[in-house]
């Protein structure tokens, strides 16, 4: 067995929590090597070395990585890859980008979003939204799996692995990148947060959404949304938490004016604890929530707000 | 240019799945089912873009079992302009795999020729997010997964994809394949007269035989579970009473 992980990196800076939660699931086979491919790799890859059964750090720096384009990778690490008997990335739409095109050129299958490894060939993944979990095993040579990162822990950083530098010397002649529009705040990031208070349609509109916003500031939560909010403009859409969007599993969920489709709680119900605000005591959120209040979110949660 | 879609015919997304009690998979015996909405929004994406007279023809292609043909007629009823049916299967619980669907596809754009393939993201039940990925892979083109809005020009398509931290443009060479999420677009109704005028367009049957490409099982499901049920809990009284368990939580 030879274990590689795809370190999430984004123009120079790690993704840490999510490279940390892919370490940690892959380290249930064994030690692990980590590719650190970057336009700048010093941060990133003296963080990587730290991490808990990392053996080698294999350090990639060239501009050809600074936005994470697929192509970037599948054109140029073949071989690379190739001697690995299993590639973990995390299920982010950086994994999902690139791992299943390097299972397209390797004609293997992808295993996506596994939620349990439990042995060297067989996974547990979601499937139907998470109404359904299958256990697969692969008969594949090498194994590709993208990791659901809410069910693995972080791995603790008292590593210290060897870097290695690599070279490669191919181009993407395919894909060339444009743009970013990158939202910044301060709070902290939605997929690793302790807390997430989420806003639905509800809210009714983008202004009122900042009711969502100071609550979740007062309890250093992240913002999430449902589609529907985030369809309507009231949220951008990297505050989506659902199927299609971001899964998140905080000691506490707080859903705002959210009904409770199963493609949202898709992505919100290995959370620990749930608390649902609703003014309709039949919405669906109130099956999977620990605590529920049935009230108008206009009058509650900025109260909430005043009195924690 | 050619645009080439594939529908996937699922569960609708309205109706819960249900676990066999044998746990050898879902139960998929007299349900509703449905394209697959990401990739009806794919449909809608090609026939706008058509409109626009970027396009001259789309060919809808499905994969799976003889009632597929029903999905079909439905992308033919929207806009679509022929379709092709694959039959793989005749057992509409042998879900075929991503790698398998995007050898059949590869075989098809070969034969074809289109300049665009517009794929859902991912098929609503086995959720692999992986056909559109490992299909340029195979044809070794360019590829924009997660579409929020796409420009097509000559020789470029100019891609916005939804990524973790916001929004990515990029440019994708033609031919490329571009995988689209739900805010690309609102998929219409096909009309009553669409309806009827879709039963006269051309719909091709084949088989993966037909194409060359073998049929193979690279993922054993062994078993299909429930997961674990959430209990119902309680329903407070008042907002005190919510600040008390807020606090308890997050220690507070
Ligand atoms: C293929 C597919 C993928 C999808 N993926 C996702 C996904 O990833 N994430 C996601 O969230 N959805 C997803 N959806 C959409 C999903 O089906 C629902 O439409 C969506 O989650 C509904 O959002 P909502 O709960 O905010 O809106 P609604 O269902 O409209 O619910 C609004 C709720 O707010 C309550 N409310 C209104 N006013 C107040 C008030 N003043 N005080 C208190 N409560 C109030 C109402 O009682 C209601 O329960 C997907 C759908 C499809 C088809």
């Amino acid at each position: 067995m030879k274990i590689l992980v795809l370190a999430e990196i984004n123009d120079g800076e790690l993704a840490e929590d999510q490279t940390s939660k892919t370490v940690s699931a892959a380290a249930k086979l064994g030690k692990v090597e980590v590719l650190c491919a970057s336009n700048q790799c010093s941060d990133a890859s003296k963080k990587i070395a730290k991490m808990e059964n990392v053996e080698n750090v294999l350090v990639l720096e060239d501009d050809l990585f600074a936005q994470s384009l697929a192509e970037s990778y599948s054109e140029t690490l073949m071989d690379t890859i190739r001697s690995y008997s299993h590639v973990f990335a995390p299920s982010s739409s950086f994994g999902k980008n690139i791992l299943p095109r390097i299972a397209g050129m390797l004609d293997v299958m992808i295993i996506s979003d596994v939620s349990k490894v439990i042995s060297e060939d067989t996974f547990e993944r979601p499937v139907y939204a998470g109404n359904a979990i299958q256990t697969v095993q692969s008969i594949d040579k090498v194994k590709l799996i993208s990791v659901r990162t809410s069910n693995f822990d972080a791995v603790p950083l008292t590593g210290s692995a060897n870097l290695k530098k690599i070279e490669c010397n191919t181009k993407n002649s395919l894909t060339t990148f444009i743009e970013n529009k990158i939202q910044t705040n301060d709070r902290p990031e939605l997929t690793s947060a302790k807390v997430v208070v989420s806003g639905g349609r509800g809210v009714g509109s983008k202004e009122n959404f900042e009711i969502i916003e100071g609550l979740a500031d007062k309890l250093g939560a992240a913002v999430g949304a449902s589609r529907a909010a985030v369809d309507s403009g009231f949220a951008p859409n990297d505050w989506q938490v659902g199927q299609t969007g971001k899964v998140v599993a905080p000691d506490l969920y707080v859903a705002v004016g959210i009904s409770g489709a199963i493609q949202h709680l898709a992505g919100m119900k290995d959370s620990k604890v749930i608390v649902a605000i609703n003014k309709d005591e039949e919405a669906p959120i109130f099956q999977v929530a620990d605590f529920g209040l049935v009230d108008d979110l206009f009058k509650v949660v900025p109260e909430i707000e005043k009195k924690i | 240019m050619k645009i080439l879609v594939p529908v996937k015919r699922v569960l609708d997304y309205n109706v819960k799945a249900r676990v066999k009690a044998d746990g050898s998979g879902i139960d998929l015996a007299n349900v509703k089912m449905s394209m697959n909405p990401f990739d009806e929004i794919a449909l809608e994406e090609a026939i706008r873009i058509k409109e626009k007279g970027n396009a001259e023809e789309i060919i809808a292609v499905s994969i799976g079992v003889q009632q597929n043909q029903e999905t079909l007629r439905t992308a033919l009823a929207m806009g679509a302009d022929r379709a092709i049916l694959v039959v793989a299967t005749d057992d509409v619980h042998n879900d075929i795999e991503p790698l398998t669907v995007a050898n059949i596809l590869a075989a098809i754009a070969l034969k074809e020729g289109p300049s665009l393939i517009l794929c859902g993201k991912q098929a609503i039940d086995n959720d692999f997010n992986a056909t559109a990925q490992m299909l340029s892979a195979k044809l070794k083109w360019s590829q924009a997964t997660f579409a929020s809005e796409i420009e097509v020009n000559k020789d470029i398509v100019r891609v916005t994809r939804e990524v973790d931290g916001g929004l990515q443009t990029i440019d994708a060479k033609v031919p490329a394949v571009v995988s689209v999420d739900l805010r690309l677009n609102e998929p219409r109704y096909a009309s009553l007269p669409n309806i009827m005028k879709a039963k006269r367009k051309p719909l091709e049957e084949i088989s993966p035989a037909d194409l060359g490409v073998e049929m193979t099982q690279r993922l054993k499901v062994i078993k299909t579970k429930e997961p674990d049920s959430r209990e119902a809990g309680v329903i407070l009284e008042n907002i005190d009473q919510l600040v008390e368990k807020i606090q308890e939580t997050v220690g507070g």
